[in-house]
């Protein structure tokens, strides 16, 4: 490792997350200095530099490079982890062009928020030590907490970033006393270094208060019960494309984290750790599954669903293997794209009088839109986890986990939780299909948004013709992160 | 074309045809009549082509033919086809329920017919799949797969309980599907691949034979369905249409009987022997028990529903007699259950087109003004009932005699079944057929039109050519049985002789009074 304080560190490897500041900053001062600059030509600037930071990313070499003395990291798992994350941000930044319009919340600072909150996440995967972790978390946390309330006129959603930013704050809390108490018992911030010194010295009880504590701040941000209580407010409260913001990157970087401090910070430790991360994968299944099935607002569904879903990664990176780790990152992917189509559902929702919210207002979509209600409906099947659709596969792929590694009461419940899913998520086909139609959307769907829905309709549904390019890029990142 | 991948076209054949007609595009009369037209020109094509299997299919060997393997999702989970002796049969079965199918809906079905169209050839193109996946994961994606368009097709054509009857379909059908997930995840592990022929071949070890054979009966025993997880079988049949009761009686009871034969029972041969008992048990209460509930039935589709539990009581029963007579029993019995009633619901399916009530009391004395309908039920109902002559009847005997040589209590209690099935069937057709024809509502009802006459005629000349002359399919069947029942027969007392009688065992002894 070079020696941080009197050499100047290699600014290459961060070269991505430096160009996002730099442009980050260049976009805010124009849209400061141009008179009436409205989001869009924001979004637009921000979109090019999300493909240009993506073609550095993609050119970038494979090989693990430290460098800021160690604390910052890039490698293959990294770069797969931050083109998902870009791929969701960039998607949930189109997806928002029509309705901030509409609603009012057309300002230059929108797409610069969602900028920042990816380069936090940027942070956050790239973290190799309990310093950039933080700094990273709080970057994309604090952005958050804005683009929550950015709706600032109205009361729900500046609700909705209050009471994040309170949970929030007390998670970043929790996180950071976990972290301090994991330095003071092994010596180092490092995760390399706490590794070494957790296999030579062995584990003690506080460096395991350490690891609850801060597993505790990293299940906040991945929204995993027990600390999943914001998760159905914020989702409600704050405007749809942030929703779909939300429950997209946000989560990818936070698993991304968890994983980079479970394994290369923590290995010693598996058993330990392993214990807290069954019980948290158990209680989000059941609790997503569960509390979705009385939810009448499709955006508190969308809330509970994520929190099962999380649940259902959560059993790959309980295994504690390379398979599982590999079906996390499957699952994140899938996870993602089917996402972005829900939310482009969700955003078509529209009358005359406005965006609605309601669940019952899907009624008879097969018949004034068939196209847009059938690839909800396969949506809606792939979330439930039935073949052959992509979420099957995701599925498929950390339960195979599991069982490998003798988890068999956590695959049982996971199914059987699947199950109790499946039955929310029919009950939207059900919606859409077999009851009689109410008044229709406005039409046509905005071009942005058909593209997208197109898009991650497409890959839902002939995912498994030609699934090996993503479990060979999985399985290369896993590679990467567990050597 | 070589013959590596006839399966694979035979499979995506209907998947072809919904495409065409997901592109159809017009006025609605006019996208409702080329939907039709497609599906029925898809449907009668793709039975053609695997009528070009059955005629190249060597009966001499328990091999699987037709192979075909491609990379699919790596680490030994390949896109893997083909059939053998048990399998292929019920290819043919469906491409050939298929097009009657579609000919059923041809005037019934009228609201959404292009997206109808669509999700009978999906299903159709799934359904084949099942039959044809020489790989666990592949199998699974089919069997599952399907849930998905019968799920719509009860749902959005069915009747008025159809979303109760949807969901508990779906639901019930899912809960055992992802249990029979997990073990195959188990056995990929286990064994390293889910490849169907190397799995025929791996010995997994006694005591995890018994969770992954539990495991798996979940899954086909909802499928089949038994007893006590059939009730969800009434609901979707009642609500369903009409081609979709055919499809879930003629075929998607079928792959549980064919699950048990392709897995449990060479997979898992220490655990079937060990848990016959429970298969028998639940069998026989399940021919007994539903035969007497389809006797006070007094829904016509509700009755035929639970006659078919009450059948495919006598399948399970044989296969898990596992010897060549049961088994080849209940292949014929699958097979022959399947278009004879297909073809009863189809009988129910034309007066219901008529008169749109399938109470019973609504209807007698049809005889007076259709006759061809009252010989063509008359025919189905003796089927039915197991009438020697009649396709019904083979699979019956065999099952039975199969049985008889396992386990006389299981056999004789099984025979009493039926005596029932003749009480029950042969009192619908008294009261739907014979007596004055009193009812107003009936005074001016039609005969079988021409249509119907094309729909019923191929089942009606398939029941009784294979009742008088079940050959052709037995002779496909033998050796691939044979093969199954003497691995199987081998395996169990091998293990026997290492490991002595299992406790299962003796307490399925103990039942079974030997």
């Amino acid at each position: 490792m070079e020696n941080a304080i009197t050499s100047v560190p290699d600014f290459l490897p961060a070269l991505p997350e430096i160009l996002m500041a730099v442009g980050a900053m260049a976009l805010l001062m124009y849209g400061v200095f141009r008179k009436s600059c409205d989001a869009h030509e924001t979004a637009y600037g921000a979109l090019a530099l999300f493909a240009l930071v993506a073609a550095l990313l993609v050119i970038e070499p494979n090989a693990s490079i430290e460098t800021f003395g160690g604390m910052f990291v890039v490698d293959g798992f990294t770069k797969f982890m931050k083109l998902l994350i870009l791929l969701a941000a960039a998607a949930a930044m189109v997806m928002s062009l029509t309705f901030i319009r509409r609603e009012g919340m057309d300002r230059f600072e929108f797409p610069v928020l969602i900028v920042l909150a990816t380069l936090g996440m940027f942070m956050m995967v790239s973290a190799n030590g309990l310093i950039s972790l933080y700094m990273g978390l709080e970057l994309q946390s604090l952005s958050l907490y804005v683009i929550a309330a950015f709706h600032r006129d109205n009361t729900r959603a500046t609700e909705a970033g209050l009471k994040y930013f309170v949970l929030g704050a007390l998670a970043s809390g929790m996180l950071l006393y976990g972290a301090s108490l994991i330095y003071g018992f092994t010596g180092s911030v490092q995760f390399a270094s706490i590794a070494a010194v957790l296999q030579s010295d062995g584990t003690n009880i506080g460096v395991i208060f350490g690891i609850v504590f801060v597993l505790a701040g990293l299940a906040f941000k991945i929204s995993a019960v027990p600390f999943h209580m914001w998760t159905p407010d914020v989702y409600e409260g704050a405007p749809t494309p942030v929703t779909a913001f939300f429950a997209g990157a946000p989560k990818v970087a936070a698993m991304a984290l968890i994983l980079r401090v479970l394994f290369v910070a923590f290995p010693s430790m598996e058993n330990e750790w392993q214990q807290i991360v069954v019980f948290i994968a158990i209680a989000s299944m059941l609790l997503g599954a569960f509390a979705a099935i009385g939810q009448s607002n499709i955006k508190r569904l969308m809330a509970y669903s994520s929190i099962s879903h999380m649940g259902f990664a959560m059993v790959g990176l309980a295994a504690g293997t390379p398979e599982g780790v590999r079906g996390v990152l499957i699952y994140l992917v899938i996870y993602v794209v089917m996402n972005a189509g829900v939310f482009c559902c969700i955003l078509a929702m529209q009358r005359k009088e406005g965006y609605v919210e309601g669940i019952s207002e899907l009624a008879g979509l097969s018949r004034n839109q068939p196209m847009v209600a059938f690839v909800m409906a396969m949506l809606m099947f792939s979330l439930a986890g039935v073949p052959p659709l992509a979420g099957f596969f995701g599925k498929f792929y950390v339960f195979m986990a599991a069982v490998q590694a003798g988890l068999y009461p956590l695959a049982v419940i996971g199914v059987l939780s699947s199950v109790v899913g499946a039955f929310y998520y029919l009950r939207i086909v059900k919606i859409m299909y077999f009851d009689e139609p109410a008044e229709a959307f406005v039409q046509p769907m905005p071009g942005e948004l058909t593209a997208i829905l197109g898009i991650s309709g497409f890959f839902t549904l002939f995912f498994f013709i030609y699934p090996a390019p993503l479990i060979i890029g999985a399985q290369a990142a896993v590679g990467a992160l567990l050597p | 074309m070589t013959d590596g991948n006839i399966l694979s076209l035979i499979t995506f054949l209907p998947l072809v045809g919904a495409l065409v007609i997901l592109a159809t595009r017009g006025d609605e009369a006019t996208v409702a009549r080329n939907a039709r037209y497609v599906a029925l020109w898809t449907t009668g094509a793709t039975f053609l082509v695997s009528l070009y299997i059955w005629w190249k299919f060597d009966n001499t060997t328990a091999d699987f033919q037709f192979v075909q393997q491609r990379e699919w999702l790596g680490g030994a989970i390949n896109y893997h086809m083909g059939v053998d002796g048990i399998s292929m049969l019920f290819v043919i079965l469906t491409t050939f329920l298929m097009p009657a199918c579609i000919l059923a809906s041809w005037t019934s079905i009228n609201t959404r017919v292009k997206e109808y169209m669509i999700a009978f050839l999906v299903l159709e193109t799934l359904m084949i799949g099942v039959f044809c996946a020489l790989d666990l994961v592949l199998f699974y994606l089919f069997f599952e797969g399907g849930l998905i368009p019968m799920f719509l097709i009860i749902g959005v054509w069915g009747g008025a309980r159809r979303i109760y009857a949807s969901f508990k379909f779906f639901l019930y059908t899912f809960v055992g599907s992802v249990l029979m997930l997990l073990a195959i995840m188990a056995m990929y592990w286990d064994a390293g691949t889910t490849s169907i022929p190397v799995l025929l071949e791996h010995d997994f070890p006694a005591d995890m034979q018994f969770w992954l054979w539990l495991a798996f009966f979940a899954s086909f025993a909802v499928k089949m369905p038994m007893w006590p997880v059939h009730t969800w079988l009434p609901d979707a049949h009642v609500e369903a249409p009409t081609a979709g009761s055919v499809i879930l009686a003629g075929i998607l009871l079928k792959m549980g009987g064919y699950g048990f034969l392709r897995f449990s029972l060479p997979m898992f041969p220490v655990a079937s022997a060990d848990l016959a008992w429970l298969v028998f048990g639940l069998s026989v209460i399940a021919i007994v028990y539903t035969s007497l509930v389809a006797l006070v039935q007094e829904d016509m589709k509700k009755l035929i529903a639970y006659s078919s539990v009450a059948h495919m009581g006598f399948v399970t029963m044989g296969i898990f007699a596992a010897n060549q007579q049961g088994v080849q029993g209940g292949i014929f019995q699958m097979l022959s259950h399947g278009w004879v009633s297909g073809a009863l619901f189809l009988c129910v399916g034309v007066i219901y087109d008529r008169i749109h009530t399938r109470e019973i009391a609504a209807y007698g004395g049809l005889v007076n003004r259709m006759p061809l309908y009252a010989v063509a039920f008359m025919v189905f109902t003796m089927a039915n009932v197991g009438l020697p002559g009649t396709s019904g009847f083979v699979g019956e005997f065999l099952t039975i005699l199969g049985v008889f040589k396992v386990n006389t209590w299981v056999a004789a209690i099984a025979a009493t079944g039926v005596i029932l099935a003749a009480g029950y069937a042969l009192y619908l057709y008294r009261r739907v057929v014979f007596g004055a024809l009193e009812k107003d509502t009936l005074k001016s009802i039609l005969d079988l039109n021409r249509r119907e006459v094309v729909t019923l005629a191929p089942l009606l000349a398939a029941t009784i050519f294979f009742g008088v002359y079940p050959s052709p399919i037995m002779n496909v069947t033998a050796v691939s049985v044979e093969n199954l029942v003497t691995n199987y027969t081998a395996a169990v007392e091998a293990y026997r002789l290492a490991e002595g009688p299992g406790m299962m065992s003796q307490v399925a002894n103990l039942l079974s009074g030997n």
